[in-house]
Order: C-alpha cells, then structure tokens, then sequence
C-alpha cells in the first residue's frame, strides 16, 4: 500500500462538508501557515518539496512561485487551472468532486504565499455540477472564518471565485484561459510576456493546476523536506493517476511514484490488470497528448531497465523510445485495439479543439484527420504516412502554444512505433474495416525492439 | 553620447545592424531590407498585439544575446520577439527556417481557393507574393478546400472569407481604429471565420482601412470589384482636404479615370505614415465616394518598389547587362528551345514566311 496523501479521506463519509472535512484535520495547514509561517516562507516549503506542476509540463511549482513579479501597488492573482479537458484525465475531477476543501484549503495557504486577494477558479464547461459542489464548499469556508476579510486575525483578505468555461480544451492553456476570463475569446497570447508577469488584467498571476494546489495542503503538513522524501529523484510526493481504457479497476490512484509500470498495471491495488484476461498491446501514460508506447517499450526502457511511474523514468529515452507523465491520464490498449483508429479519434480531438490562431495548427490539424480517416477506412495510400510524418514535423515547435505539439506528437509517436500497423491498413484496405491488425510483436514485454 | 549606447547589436544572416532596444527582429531585418527580412503575414506595424500568428516569419536564434548565448530551441516568431545585445538570428541561412517557412506556406495555401484569376486583390497579394517565393509549384493536399458563403460588410465592403487566412488585422483595425467593433472571428480551428454573426454591415467611418491591411483578397473594395486589374491601373499620389483624415492617397488610375483610391503603402505592403506624422488611414469618403481626378489634387506617380506585377514596366535599379548572349557563353550561339523557321516544311516550302507580309494565312499557300 502506497502512501497517501491526497485521497487519504476521499473515502470518509460525507468529506465534502466542512464538517466531517474539518474533523478529519481539515484545515490545519491553513492554520499552520496563516498563523506562523510567513508568505516566503511557504513558497520555501514549496520550493523544498519538489512539487512538480501536475498538469501536464511538470514545471516545479516552487520555482514557478518564485518567478512571480511583485511590483508595488499592482495586485496579484492565482489562479487554478479546472479545465482538466486532455482526453483520458480525470484526476481534478475527482478530487473537486470528493475532497472540495482540501482544494480550497490548497488554494488558500497558495493565495496567502502569493499574495493573491483575489483567487480563481476555472472551471471546464463540461463539469456542470462540480461548480455547486465548490461554491457551496466556499460558502462554507466563508461561514467559518477561512475566507474573506482579515482571515484568523492575521489580516489577509482573499475571496475565491468560480468561473466555468464554455468547454474548450484550448482553455486549458493558461495564457488562454487567462484571456478567457477575462472575458474574451480563448485564444492563446503570445509569449513573453509570462502570466508571472501579465497575467490577469495585465497583473501578475500564477496559474497551477487543481492537484498541484491541493499538493500544497500534505506539504504544510508535514514540510518540504518530508514531503520530498517521498518518491524518487526529482520525482517528488505523490500523483493522482487517472487510469481507464482496457483495465479491469478504471478509476483514479494515488501512487507515489517508486512503483513500476508493470506492477501499475497488473496490480490488484491498481488496475487490476487487461479486461477479459487479454494481453497489453499499448499504452498512452500521461494523456492523450503525450506520445503512445508499444507495450514492450512501456514495461522496459530501451536499456532493459524496468520504466516506473515517475517523470524521469516515463521520459527516459526521450520520444524516440520514450514518453512523458503528462497530466497522468493512463489510457491502456488491449490487443483488440486499433492504433490507427485509436490515432484517427485523437487526431480528431485536436482538430475540433485548435482555437484557429497560428496557421500550422489551425490547417495541419484538420489535414492530419482527414488523411487518419482515409487510412483508417481503407482508403489510404502508402505515401500518406510519409506525409502525416512530415505534416506533424512542421507543426511541431512552430505553434504558438502547446496544441500544436500536442496534436503532432501522438501522430508522430503512433508511426514511430506502429508503422507496420498503418501500412498493412493500406495494403488491405478491405480487411482493416472489418478487423484489427492484432498484436504483432508489441505485446511482447521480452522483446525490446531499438 | 549616452543615447548611441543604448543601440543594439544584432546580427542576421551574417549582416550587423544597430537597432533600438525594444526594436522586434523582424524590423531589425527590415532595416538591413531584401531577402534576409523574413515574410510576415499578420503582422502590421501600425496595429498593436499584431503578429505572432501565421508563423511565417519564424526564424531560428542562433544566440540569444552576448550575456546568454545559448540559442533558442525552437524557432521564434520574429514580429514578436525583441532583440537584445549580440543576437545572432538566422533567417534564410537556416535550413530549419526555410524548412519551417515552406511548411507555413503549404499550410496557408491548403484552404486557399487560389482563385487569383477572378481575385481582384491578385497582383498585389502578400500571400502571392509569399507563395512565388516560398511555396511549392504542386499541393499534397487531396481533399476539398473549406467554403464559405460570401457576406456583404454593408455597401462598400466585402467579405470572401474563403481565401482568409485569419491573419486577425481586419479586427485589430476595427478594434484600434474604431469606436465599436462588430466583427470578429467566430467558431475555432479550421472552421473559424471573420464574421459579424448576424449579418450586420460595418458601418464607420474608417472601417474601410480593412480593405487596405487585408493581406489577401478576403477584404474587398466593392466600388472596385471586377472593374480592373490592379497591374492595369497606375498609381498615383494625391491629396485633398478632408476633414475626417488625413486625405493622403493613392489613386489607380487608368487613363483620366479614377478606379480605385487607396491609403499610400511602403515597400511593406503597410500604411505610411501622412505628412502630419500620424498613419496615413484614410476615411470612407475619401476611399469610397471621391472617384474623379478632379476631387484630387494629383502630386505625380508612385514609386513602386517592391510589388510583384504593379510594378511591370517600371524597372528600379536595374542594370542593362553589356554582355551579349554569345560572351557569356564562350563564343557559342544560344540553343534556341523553340526551333524557328522560316520556311513551312509542312505547307510550302518555297514560300519564305518572312515574306509574306503580317501573320501567314491559308490563302497565302494557295497561290
């Protein structure tokens, strides 16, 4: 049994009221770091911990802190990133759902570091009923003294804000989401300047995803240095990892990062193992975005070394045989799927969610779908997938923001890996509409193929 | 002189200049002008937060200042990015910039219907121009281009949102130059459109400067459509007192007549500024309703530098070569591709055709 830090009372009857939240040592940290701990202080602890942003980048949030300007006169803003829209995530999800107030108690000791009045939440569209759950949780907070004006006597105002998004994946991009709302249409700025600097309003603003907050509250807890003792390297702390697709327990875990991709998998704690006693053929570990492993690459390096469930050891390799933790949206590939169709559906998503702005994700986007859906249907040539190969590289790095190379990379990496998959498509185009390819040699965990 | 130090150094494509701090690489590389200042699509100088967009001017930063040297991993939008103290930027010596700039182009010109025949903005179209020098003769793109229907802006303006290439300067112009903006883009990716939503007509007095910062012909003149081509129009400088602009122009003209009147553009494609210092943007009135010479005061032609065809028959700087055809080939004739004859072997062979007086008709083989 792994350590548990942020769904240790996810399961505690009626944890969602301030209440029970507060019975159960709810609170405390807020307690700890309004009452005796100055902001800089706890930007320290932070800094300590290791705490790597859970949204996806793994950029240290500590760092990302201490990055923030603080010009005299001119507030500052945080603002927490709800719009968990990257396809096979729903880690936040959950933890808004079931723990509100760890979330608001995060954000609150986070306010309190960054120095920020004014705190927001941004909420996907498609989470309607989560917003409720978190004003009724602020209200709460409210009523209790947590929130608003001079906070425990220290003097600290800070209100916290929910806003729902109109259901946009760009959203979730935080200079998109900054300009969202504010009001405007979600277009990613051009950077620099950083949020850190213009953010919200033009005033400086951090924006951190909904885990990283919540990570916040065991930091306080139990302090910097404790916390990152646990796990491996800069791999600090725990992850939410939100696992579905083929797996026998769909759902979210917490794992801590020292357990391997195997025992992820094929663990009763975790997964559960394959559905119907099949065997792994792929597996997308952070995301929909971050590159698709052959089942052979994913349980080995191409070392031989066992992979783990950690940053460095998920990356290591880089894409040629690697890939990345990403938000920790697990998605697993029994030997019955389609990697083609599978990339065809992704391909889909970014095509549907590119804002417009910069012309290679706004055209090569819709270009990469429309040759996916040939290839899937049977109509493909052989020189498509030279083509997709070379679409994706001139969309990667050449965007504005990240979609860009969110949309080429599992393009990129499904070719890489399963070229043989896309050309028996084209080689029979009758067969590959009325059955799957099957595993060839993936699912091979012995077998790493260089 | 505490002022001359505050100048930059920045090195493109090998070649030095001083600029300002603050100054973006993309006008760094227009200071030193021709090849190595890289294409730029959305971007406009007179218009804030332009830029950054269509990606075309993307070049790669070899190193990003004398204090930091390191270069940047990705290859950065110059419109956008500013240049500091020893930088070393790469425009068409990089392999990865041209590599990158073509893949723009294609992308740009994947939904583009390429109609330029019926275009009226064929001629003195960036994406033209970008295309001739940039683009690949054939498309790899196999599927039906996007369409839209096209929408009447009101009286004089209109918009044909199939060739748009969302470069969003139509809306920071309405934004920047008027008071209220009603269009904007609508929906996202690949089907995003410049559109009023309820088909609204922009009605201001300056909204007709989108016609001029429309890089493509997706913003048209409508007293102007299908009435000439521009390289069959002269331009030419004039002026009138307008109460509401600056009325600095450029008249097209052919003969006596006024087909079209324009703000005046520099080498950039871009809006000069007017002798009063401001950007020459010219008004409604001015642009739409005066279509006689004898409404302006005409100062003389144009100098045309730098567009394509407009400036057909006006050779700038150009060097009449001394050298005949056979000195350059070391004393050989030329091979000609097309073998001409003088005689007909097909029809008569005893006729010389050089003789026959005008061009050979079948009555002069019957003789």
């Amino acid at each position: 049994m792994g350590v548990k830090l942020l769904l240790e009372k996810a399961q505690v009857e009626g944890i969602r009221s301030y209440e029970v939240y507060r019975r159960e040592g709810g609170y405390r940290a807020a307690e700890k770091a309004l009452k005796t701990m100055a902001p800089d202080a706890v930007t320290e602890e932070v800094k300590k911990s290791g705490l790597r942003g859970r949204g996806g980048a793994g950029f240290p949030a500590g760092m990302k802190w201490s990055f923030l300007a603080k010009p005299e006169g001119i507030p500052r803003h945080l603002v927490c990133n709800a719009d968990e829209s990257e396809p096979g995530t729903f880690k936040d999800r959950y933890l808004m759902e079931f723990l509100p107030h760890l979330l608001i108690e995060g954000l609150l000791i986070s306010s309190y570091a960054l120095g920020s009045n004014a705190t927001y939440i941004y909420i996907r569209g498609e989470y309607a009923w989560i917003p409720d759950i978190l004003e009724q949780a602020i209200g709460e907070a409210k009523a209790n003294g947590w929130l608003g004006k001079n906070i425990l006597g220290t003097g600290f105002d800070c209100e916290i804000y929910v806003q729902r998004g109109g259901g946009a994946y760009i959203c979730g991009e935080e200079t998109a989401l900054i300009e969202s709302l504010e009001g405007k249409r979600g277009n990613p700025r051009i950077k620099p300047p950083f949020p850190a600097v213009k953010g919200v309003w033009d005033r400086p603003t951090v924006v951190n995803n909904v885990e990283t907050l919540a990570a916040v509250v065991p930091i306080i807890n139990m302090g910097g240095d404790e916390y990152a003792k646990i796990g491996v390297g800069r791999s600090t702390g725990t992850k939410l990892i939100s696992a579905c697709g083929n797996i026998n327990k769909p759902g979210v875990f917490e794992i801590d990062m020292t357990i391997s991709v195997e025992e992820f998998i094929y663990s009763d704690e975790y997964c559960g193992g394959i559905k119907n006693g099949k065997r792994l053929k792929a597996c997308i570990p952070g995301g929909s975005s971050v590159p698709i492993l052959p089942a052979n690459l994913l349980l080995k390096t191409a070392k031989g070394e066992t992979r783990y469930m950690n940053y460095e050891s998920l990356s290591d390799g880089g894409f040629a045989t690697g890939s990345m933790m990403g938000s920790g949206g697990f998605i697993v590939l029994d030997e019955d799927q389609c990697v083609v169709k599978n990339t065809y559906t992704l391909a889909r998503f970014y095509r549907h969610e590119s804002c417009g702005q910069c012309s290679p994700c706004r055209e090569g986007t819709g270009w990469m779908e429309k040759i996916l859906k040939n290839i899937d249907s049977g109509k493909g040539k052989m020189s498509d997938i030279d083509l997709l190969w070379d679409i994706q590289r001139k969309i990667e790095g050449n965007t504005i923001c990240p979609l860009g190379d969110a949309a080429a990379w599992p393009v990129a990496a499904a070719i890489r890996h399963f070229r043989d998959e896309f050309e028996w498509h084209v080689k029979n185009p009758q067969e590959c509409v009325t059955r799957n390819y099957g595993l060839a040699h993936y699912a091979d965990p012995l077998e790493v193929v260089g | 002189m505490p002022e001359e130090k505050k100048l930059f150094k920045v090195t493109i494509d090998n070649i030095t200049v001083e600029v300002e701090p603050g100054t973006t690489i993309l006008n760094a590389a227009r200071q030193i002008g021709g090849e190595v200042t890289p294409p730029a699509m959305c971007y406009y100088s007179k218009l804030k937060n332009s830029g950054g967009k269509c990606r075309t001017c993307l070049v790669e930063v070899a190193a990003g200042s004398t204090a930091d040297p390191r270069p940047m991993p990705k290859l950065v939008a110059s419109c956008r990015t500013t240049v500091m103290d020893g930088m070393i930027v790469k425009s068409i010596t990089s392999e990865r910039v041209l590599d990158a700039r073509a893949g723009v182009v294609e992308f740009l010109l994947l939904n583009h219907p390429l109609d330029c025949p019926i275009c009226d903005q064929a001629g003195e179209c960036h994406l033209q121009d970008l295309s001739y020098e940039h683009g690949k003769e054939g498309t790899r793109y196999e599927f039906n281009r996007r369409t839209f229907k096209k929408h009447d802006l009101g009286d004089y303006i209109q918009l044909h949102m199939t060739r748009c290439i969302l470069c969003y300067r139509c809306v920071f112009t309405a934004d920047q130059l008027t008071a209220k903006r009603v269009h904007g883009v609508l929906d996202r990716g690949d089907h995003a459109e410049i559109a009023t939503y309820i088909e609204k007509s922009l009605d201001n007095d300056f909204i007709g400067n989108v016609i001029d910062v429309c890089p493509v012909g997706a913003l048209t003149d409508k007293t102007f459509r299908f009435k000439n081509r521009v390289w069959f129009t002269k331009p030419v400088d004039a002026h009138r007192d307008c109460s509401k602009c600056c009325g600095e122009v450029q008249l097209w003209m052919r003969g006596d007549e006024v087909f079209r009147v324009t703000a005046r553009k520099d080498e950039w494609g871009e809006i000069k500024d007017s002798s009063k210092g401001s950007t020459g943007w010219i008004c409604n009135e001015c642009r739409f309703e005066k279509k006689e010479a004898k409404d302006w005061v005409i100062e003389g032609p144009t100098k045309v530098s730098r567009h394509s065809v407009i400036s057909q028959g006006h050779y700038v700087n150009v060097v009449k070569p001394k050298e005949t055809l056979p000195d350059v080939m070391g004393g050989r004739a030329p091979k000609l591709l097309m073998n001409i004859h003088n005689v007909s072997e097909v029809n008569r062979p005893d006729i010389e055709l050089s003789k026959i007086d005008g061009p050979a008709h079948s009555d002069d083989f019957k003789k």
